[in-house]
């Protein structure tokens, strides 16, 4: 028992952290902490990271296997708790500014994370359960952080009912191969599902695979993005953009291999079809979009189509791709949503993209900064965003699905239209663009900070390919 | 007899009708919260037919962690629903356009 704790240690402590701070948080003086809750947050986020980054290799299986720490876990919870913080950092100024900076979004933040952690180290459905919904519940909070505003509780409101309704298609996906493999444990899953499957069991996989598209937004199961996107917060949307998806992709990654990795040739056609789907629609659907949240959110749809391939190829060398892919992703989104957050005209945020033309007049080295973040998403050599999309086209040729690969280069062609239209409008567009000058120095910090790993990343990508392959081979054998 | 095979219709049935009230539900946002709540007790059924069938406990267990979810949940949902309607002076499923999807 006693081993068991000392797995979990980190999440419980975060926990504990996140529960002292509520009673302060409502026992003393509620908002006037928010600000230093914020800085503390963060500085324990980072904490915890270090930690847990700097553990020994090997793999730590709890309460009987429910909850596994191995290497593939520790990358991904090192992704979502540095990205959790690098967004609470950024979203204090623009917070404060609106009235916005309550003592509880930091904490649920915290709650969320801790969700997310549970989620990527699940070795059973209900750990799995549990520690989705832990994540989903605060973010459908935090999504209508903004009482007042109409946009954003219409935005909770459409994530809570599309989120419970994708929990409960999981849900009765977990019910179904609970009964077919007589087991919730994905070690006893993986054995019944070899060979002949029962059908109830891919029954079962198709509604959890449902499911969980749902969280990661992929297309089909895409539609509450948008909306969500443009209504949250700002600094609720970037949020949404970085630590959620690296959960939930790595969740995906942990019941397709760790419970189902005797029938690759199963989801593989799921995993397909999601990723063709998730391509060409974010690439198209974004075309028409003048609302910079509206088109980061058909962004982050394509980036997960793109995620999605690098884990249909099946492989080690696949769900290593999608790591990478998905460190990167975050990366750049980060920084760009800096940017987006510092878009403001006379104090009050702007997100028309129109907004832009000729911004690099007026702020030439943000404007530069920008312009390698869109490349970079864009996927333009030699920046690092090229490499996330050549190791999962990598991945999935090597994995025969060449036919993915090839529709994978056609949508990235596509969906760098809009990209490119936003570098047009900075550098050749009409008239000068009125967007206040200056902003806070954090952003600035970590937009150019983000840009600059976009191009020093080409010479080694910081070793996270050594660490994300060192993660894939703990997950995938 | 009634063996596992009725407890497994009846809980798709009441699945499926879970997902159809959230789909084709054009009047209130209350019943789509009563059609969430629908489908996960469509999934209790199943997990308690199946852990009898079994004769294994884990089901039940998993149906106390859903229940207190979606205990949870259904809070959570309620919660935003009311600031939603202070803000709208509505919750018409089809006065919820203000961002078009």
């Amino acid at each position: 028992m006693g081993a068991d704790l000392n797995i979990i240690l980190p999440e419980i402590l975060l926990s504990v952290f996140a529960m002292l701070g509520l009673l302060v948080g409502a026992y003393g003086g509620k908002d006037k902490w928010a600000p230093m809750f914020v800085w503390a947050t963060s500085a324990v986020l980072v904490a915890t990271a270090a930690w847990i980054g700097l553990q020994g290799a090997g793999t730590a299986r709890a309460f009987d296997g429910m909850f596994v720490d191995d290497g593939f876990a520790r990358f991904a919870k090192v992704t979502i708790l540095l990205s959790a913080a690098a967004i609470l950092l950024m979203s204090e100024g623009y917070m404060a500014r609106r009235d916005l900076l309550r003592f509880e979004y930091p904490l649920l933040i915290v709650l969320a994370s801790v969700g997310m952690m549970v989620m990527v180290s699940a070795g059973d459905l209900i750990a799995l359960y549990m520690g989705l919904e832990l994540q989903s519940l605060s973010l459908y909070v935090v999504a209508a952080l903004r009482r007042d505003s109409v946009k954003s509780t219409e935005a909770g409101l459409k994530y809570f009912v599309l989120g419970a309704l994708s929990s409960g298609l999981l849900l009765y996906g977990a019910s179904l191969v609970y009964g077919f493999a007589g087991t919730t444990l994905f070690s006893g899953i993986i054995e019944a599902a070899q060979g002949e499957t029962p059908v109830g069991l891919l029954f079962g996989l198709a509604f959890i695979c449902a499911g969980l598209a749902f969280k990661v937004s992929a297309a089909p199961f895409h539609m509450w993005t948008p909306d969500v996107y443009e209504g949250s917060p700002t600094p609720v949307t970037a949020f949404f953009a970085t630590a959620p998806k690296v959960a939930a992709m790595g969740l995906f990654a942990r019941v397709v291999h760790d419970a189902f990795g005797g029938v690759v040739g199963d989801w593989q056609q799921i995993l397909a079809v999601l990723s063709v789907a998730s391509m060409f629609l974010g690439a198209v659907a974004a075309i028409g979009q003048r609302n910079i949240k509206r088109l980061m959110a058909y962004s982050s749809i394509a980036h997960m189509g793109y995620a999605l391939m690098g884990l249909a190829a099946g492989t080690a060398q696949g769900v290593e791709s999608m790591l990478i892919y998905m460190a990167i992703y975050v990366t750049m989104n980060v920084g760009t949503f800096a940017f987006i957050l510092s878009m403001e005209k006379d104090g009050a945020p702007v997100v028309e993209i129109d907004a832009l033309s000729l911004y690099s007049k007026r702020e030439p080295m943000k404007a530069l900064a920008m312009l390698v973040l869109l490349f970079s998403l864009a996927g333009v050599p030699p920046l690092v965003g090229f490499f996330a999309k050549y190791s999962v086209l990598l991945a999935a040729v090597e994995a025969n699905l060449v036919w993915l690969a090839i529709l994978g280069v056609i949508a990235s062609v596509i969906g760098a239209f809009y990209y490119l239209r936003i570098v047009y409008l900075m550098y050749f567009g009409a008239e000068e663009s009125e967007l206040d000058k200056g902003g806070s120095g954090v952003l600035w910090g970590f937009l150019v900070a983000s840009a600059a790993a976009m191009v020093l990343g080409v010479i080694n990508l910081f070793g996270v390919e050594g660490a994300a392959a060192a993660a894939a081979a703990t997950l995938v054998n | 007899m009634i063996g596992l095979e009725h407890y497994l219709i009846v809980a798709a049935t009441l699945f499926v009708i879970g997902i159809f009230g959230i789909f084709l539900n054009r009047k209130n946002v209350i019943i789509l919260l009563m059609s969430i709540e629908l489908m996960l007790l469509a999934v209790n059924i199943n997990l308690v037919a199946f852990s009898a069938y079994l004769g294994d406990l884990t089901g039940q267990v998993f149906t106390l962690f859903v229940l207190t979810v979606a205990a949870a949940e259904a809070a959570i949902g309620l919660a935003i629903l009311v600031c939603f309607f202070r803000n709208r002076g509505t919750i018409d499923v089809e006065d919820v356009n203000v961002m078009k999807g």
